[in-house]
């Protein structure tokens, strides 16, 4: 397991000798922070409302009105910054032949292909963390609840590791970054919209289609609360993932 | 070392390697020979587990390519046609990373990286990004990735390619300094290359083997027969008559290209027969003008293009009379 390690300080490396890195934190900051000004200033002039009401309004709580929606925004800002970071991934090492190098070293394709989602994640953490500096402030003025907080970014962190393992498959079948970039994007926004169907339709097609959009997994913790069923599709997601992607390691053998 | 078997690679219809079959015996310096898209990069791929063969059988010290890609793997060292660096990262660390995923134990791995960056002479650049080298130098630092876990055996995919006549002798210097320690495979279309630095030639075409020997020997084989160049001012076909008949002469073969007045003849002497002086002398003493006459000589360039156009020649009657290829010793499929 040393090797994923090795592989993943490399691919990490490469995020940070390369903009890429700093670009999307920029933009994950801006964007996060817009938002978080956002519903900041919205919990203030309702919370002021609902002083000056009168009868006296139910005290509102710091995580139903910011943290909540905050997260649900966060997963569709990640959506959009994602197949920026996976999308070099493969295709990357296949244009410049560095794959070469990787495929005739005693590594497994499994160390190659977990040492590289590794880094995505641990980028992707990083990218976490500056919206935590956000959320930081809340502490400082009000006693907003850490634990559903932690399980909103157990979430996060799950439902980012499954959008990071299928836009690291779709970046192994393609030596093109951009195919893989279009690729990944689509794939995202389908599994993000794929629950809206729910809008319009009740029968039991719209209920799977519904079960298996990503985002809507993501509800529950968003909440505070872990439930056995996200935690199983968020893993499964990522196992299928990370299984297609050794599967296409291993066409590209056969077929190249 | 190396035994191949019937080694065969195909891409759908296309056949890249067609039952190639050589040995490759502990610490030799074995040259693959081939004209661009012969099939050498294909082979090597497939001796270092990159593509698996279609069909046939390859080991590297005993190994299975198929079964035992690991322990094959643990090895080889590579370098691609293109050396595989990651411009981003500084030549020492790249050379550690590479030192890492091949197996290097963390404690060793930063006294192996300094011994190679020494051996290759990239001292200078050990600190500089891989992006801002020259190309002499990323040859050097894919074969210090190559050669960091000191491997048994090297496989180097025209490790001399692009480079300028400088780094050619370097490079050639540095491959012949690893000879003894490492069993070396090195692909080429330069000639001198091969017959300055290996001891054994297998030259493939079309995916084909054409043959396989030393450089002495494949020369020996094909040189049998001297050829004389003659450009002589007469009437043609008086003088091939009479070239025709000197004693150890074997074919007199006119060629076109002379000057009005003038005839020009390849004439091949019989087996270790040498013919000049008498051709001299008979063209003289029929008081015809010699203009030229030199021995053809039979360099590494001939005979490897004489090998590897013999498809063409059976076809274009122009070289039709071309001398017919060495047989390969080894059987492989023609």
């Amino acid at each position: 397991m040393s090797n994923v390690w090795t592989l993943a300080k490399r691919e990490l490396n490469a995020y940070f000798a390369s903009p890429i890195a700093y670009i999307v934190m920029a933009m994950f900051a801006l964007i996060f922070g817009y938002f978080f000004y956002a519903a900041t200033a919205s919990f203030m002039s309702q919370s002021l409302r609902a002083a000056m009401s009168q009868g006296g309004a139910p005290p509102m709580n710091l995580n139903d009105y910011i943290i909540r929606p905050l997260l649900g925004n966060a997963s569709v800002i990640i959506l959009f910054l994602m197949p920026m970071i996976t999308m070099r991934l493969f295709a990357e090492e296949k244009r410049s032949g560095t794959i070469e190098l990787l495929l005739t070293s005693p590594v497994t394709d499994l160390e190659i292909i977990l040492g590289k989602w590794l880094a995505t994640l641990l980028l992707y953490a990083g990218l976490l963390a500056v919206s935590l500096l956000n959320i930081a402030n809340l502490f400082l003025y009000g006693k907003p609840d850490w634990r559903a907080l932690a399980v909103g970014y157990l979430g996060l962190i799950l439902m980012g590791g499954a959008f990071l393992s299928l836009g690291t498959f779709l970046s192994s079948t393609t030596k093109n970054q951009i195919i893989a970039a279009v690729l990944t994007f689509g794939a995202f926004l389908m599994l993000w919209v794929m629950e809206w169907i729910t809008f319009f339709s009740f029968g039991p097609v719209a209920q799977a289609l519904a079960y298996l959009s990503i985002t809507s997994h993501f509800e529950s913790f968003s909440k505070g609360v872990i439930e056995l069923k996200d935690v199983v599709y968020y893993c499964s997601f990522i196992f299928l993932g990370l299984f297609l992607t050794s599967r296409s390691m291993e066409s590209l053998r056969w077929r190249s | 070392m190396i035994q191949v078997e019937g080694l065969t690679k195909r891409y759908g219809r296309a056949t890249a390697v067609d039952h190639i079959s050589f040995e490759v015996k502990k610490g030799d310096i074995v040259g693959f020979l081939g004209p661009n898209g012969a099939g050498k990069t294909t082979t090597m791929r497939m001796l270092t587990c990159f593509l698996p063969p279609s069909e046939g059988k390859a080991t590297v010290d005993g190994f299975d390519v198929l079964e035992n890609p690991m322990e094959v793997k643990r090895r080889i060292g590579y370098l691609p046609e293109t050396p595989p660096l990651y411009p981003e990262m500084e030549v020492r660390e790249y050379v550690e990373f590479t030192g890492r995923i091949k197996g290097i134990s963390s404690a060793d791995v930063g006294k192996r990286t300094a011994e190679v960056i020494e051996r290759c002479s990239l001292g200078d650049v050990r600190n500089k990004l891989i992006a801002k080298l020259s190309k002499g130098y990323r040859q050097r630092v894919g074969l210090a990735q190559a050669l960091i876990h000191n491997p048994p055996l090297l496989i180097l995919d025209e490790p001399t390619a692009g480079l300028d006549p400088k780094q050619i002798i370097e490079t050639r210097k540095l491959i012949r300094s690893l000879a003894g320690e490492h069993t070396i495979i090195l692909s080429t279309h330069i000639l001198p290359e091969v017959s300055s630095t290996c001891e054994s030639i297998i030259i493939i075409n079309n995916g084909k083997l054409e043959a396989i020997d030393t450089p002495e020997n494949l020369t020996a084989r094909l040189q049998g027969h001297e050829t004389v160049f003659v450009d002589v001012e007469g009437p043609a076909e008086q003088i091939a008559g009479k070239l025709a008949k000197l004693a150890g002469v074997g074919r007199v073969e006119q060629r076109e290209g002379a000057r009005s007045g003038r005839a020009i003849f390849e004439v091949e002497a019989a087996k270790d027969q040498y013919v000049r002086s008498e051709i001299a002398t008979a063209v003289v003493q029929s008081g015809w003008k010699l203009h030229e006459l030199r021995p053809l000589g039979l360099s590494l360039e001939d005979i490897f293009l004489k090998l590897t156009t013999h498809d063409q020649a059976v076809e274009t009657p122009a070289a039709a009379s071309s001398e017919p290829v060495a047989e390969s010793p080894t059987g492989g499929a023609q």
